[in-house]
């Protein structure tokens, strides 16, 4: 994992504020799973979110692509505050997403698969569809190009016409990563993208993330535990830990913050 | 050619037509479980809400005739207008689309992730409540259908006529297919060339498929659950004004028109839960068989073989093929 080397740092650009959560809290009944937290994400970087087992990593993951709600807080996205949105309206305006368990869909084709991440795409009306003729056709073309555009950048040519029930599972998360990726987000969220996977496999996923990011210059947040992992993918990263950010920063100094030590290497909490 | 081997040829014909009309039954349940995995108990009702929706349109009745006039004691029937039968498949269509929303608005909006059981309690439920609202709307009364296919004027003039009058020719041996079994056939191929167009090539189609397959996949490129499940009751809704209308006409609109719903149970069993085709191959099987059966066996037993046998067979699958013919196969991980 070690000699993942961020070569590109120096030509890209970190631009804007993309996405500013503002003091998010989540309760699921008595307990709280995220308290009063903040932080933002710029456009082309990799943002990433840490923390130990339970600290509410997934929980914010899943706050930032609509799945949960916030009962406090705010969330502006492009410079505008978001309304409570539901998660398919999230995925249409532009925020696509990976899920810690896979979530593709298993009896369709690679292709398939990764062409659904195209449906926002498609606005020709059901009849001109379903005849195949004129804008309906452009915008088919269009989209299938991209899909195999993406398929090839993630190297899964060979599986383009396999089940994805037949997948291995490092595979299956390529997978994934094209549907999120073909549908040109402005912000692709990643939750635990290599979990589960053996060394090779993560040095291929980290690969491909920081070609995504140099290649398409997404804009990444992603949830990993795996903190060398993290450490040299990411431009800046949060870290949380019981529900609350104990440390925001670049790498080197979120490395060195106390907190983050001690929640790392468990001092007890009074 | 010997006779008896024609007469069985014909047999085995009428046998396909009939297991037409079985699919086109099969096909409504097929849509609403591979969508949602809902066993929609409600389907043969549905038939019968459209088919009883779509006469009293035509024919200008007024809906909820009994009840206006019991509350206002005016004495209205009829709105005096007899309406083509096109434009009438069309209004009932509408219809069919409002109580697909308010299936889902009202009832499964609600039931999202609950265990089957308890989605299939639901249909029942909706399905005593929908004759209900049939019966209130439109009466109790048997009422004939009245479209192109029961005085055969949507074919030709004297198609089975002419089939008669060539097969004999040929064979020396007339076969007769009722007029009503060759439109409805045409009709559900043209039905079924629709609904596979739209699943595989549309939007809204490739959508379904993926909800089909996992619900927060679909969310997470975009799809909003509600609106497909309201399409594919919509969908199935429209499935079942076409059954409707088709076994209307066969046997008039009355209410024991919904217990075709268990004529669709042993197709669903062969052909599958979650397969178009399936659902077609199942009923044709189905219809082919029991007429066959009927012809070969039944003088030997004693006949009425047609009531039990293709429950009897569906048994068979269960044993064998618990899958059906096209259904996903069921492999269990240890």
């Amino acid at each position: 994992m070690q000699e993942v080397v961020h070569t590109s740092n120096a030509q890209r650009e970190i631009g804007d504020v993309v996405m500013a959560m503002k003091h998010i809290t989540l309760r699921f009944g008595g307990v709280v799973a995220i308290k009063d937290i903040s932080f933002d994400i710029r456009a082309g970087e990799i943002r990433a979110i840490i923390g130990p087992n339970g600290a509410g990593k997934s929980s914010m993951l899943n706050v930032i692509s609509g799945f949960y709600r916030p009962q406090d807080g705010e969330i502006w996205f492009n410079g505008q505050k978001r309304r409570a949105l539901r998660p398919y309206q999230v995925a249409r305006q532009g925020i696509a997403r990976t899920f810690q368990n896979i979530a593709l869909f298993e009896g369709m084709t690679v292709l398939d698969n990764v062409m659904t991440g195209r449906l926002t795409h498609m606005n020709a009306s059901m009849f001109w569809q379903a005849i195949w003729q004129g804008r309906a056709e452009r915008e088919e073309m269009q989209n299938r190009e991209r899909a195999e555009q993406v398929i090839d950048f993630l190297e899964i040519q060979h599986i383009r016409k396999t089940p994805v029930a037949r997948l291995p599972y490092g595979l299956k998360k390529r997978v994934e990563l094209a549907r999120a990726l073909v549908s040109e987000p402005t912000l692709l969220l990643l939750d635990e993208p290599m979990a589960g996977m053996n060394v090779e496999e993560k040095e291929d996923m980290s690969r491909f993330i920081l070609d995504v990011n140099d290649e398409f210059g997404t804009t990444i947040a992603l949830i990993e535990h795996d903190m060398g992992v993290v450490m040299d993918l990411s431009d800046r990263v949060v870290v949380m830990d019981y529900g609350r950010k104990i440390g925001d920063g670049v790498p080197s100094e979120v490395r060195n913050n106390q907190d983050v030590i001690d929640a790392y290497l468990g001092v007890s909490h009074d | 050619m010997p006779e008896q081997l024609l007469f069985g040829a014909e047999v085995f014909l009428n046998g396909l037509m009939a297991g037409v009309m079985y699919a086109l039954v099969a096909l409504g349940f097929v849509l609403i479980f591979k969508a949602s995995g809902i066993f929609n108990f409600a389907q043969g009702v549905m038939a019968l809400f459209a088919a009883m929706t779509f006469v009293g349109i035509q024919d200008g009745q007024v809906p909820f005739a009994h009840l206006i006039n019991a509350i206002f004691g005016t004495k209205i029937h009829h709105f005096g207008w007899e309406l083509h039968s096109l434009a009438a498949i069309f209004l009932t269509s509408l219809v069919m689309i409002c109580m697909a929303w308010a299936v889902q608005r009202f009832i499964f909006q609600y039931l999202v992730g609950q265990e089957p059981i308890i989605l299939f309690m639901a249909t029942i439920g909706l399905a005593y409540f929908l004759e209900g609202v049939a019966d209130l709307m439109w009466g109790a009364e048997i009422k004939t259908l009245d479209v192109c296919l029961t005085d055969n004027t949507c074919l030709p003039q004297g198609i089975n006529q002419l089939i008669d009058a060539k097969t004999y020719d040929w064979f020396g041996y007339g076969f007769f297919i009722d007029n009503l079994d060759i439109s409805a056939t045409l009709v559900a191929m043209l039905l079924v060339t629709v609904l596979i167009v739209f699943s595989q090539y549309t939007k809204q189609g490739r959508a379904m498929r993926a909800v089909a397959d996992d619900h927060q996949a679909a969310l997470s490129v975009g799809i909003s659950l509600n609106y497909i499940w309201i399409l594919v009751w919509s969908v199935a809704g429209f499935v079942a004004l076409v059954a409707g209308i088709m076994w209307g006409a066969k046997s008039g609109v009355q209410f024991s028109l919904s217990l075709i719903a268990l004529k669709a149970l042993p197709v669903l069993m062969l052909g599958g839960f979650t397969s178009i085709p399936g659902a077609i191959v199942g009923g044709l099987v189905i219809g082919v068989g029991e007429k066959l059966f009927e012809f070969l066996v039944g003088p030997m037993i004693g006949g009425a073989t047609e009531n039990w046998f293709a429950y009897v067979l569906a048994l068979l699958f269960l044993v064998f093929r618990p899958q059906g013919l096209f259904g996903e196969k069921i492999i269990e991980r240890v």
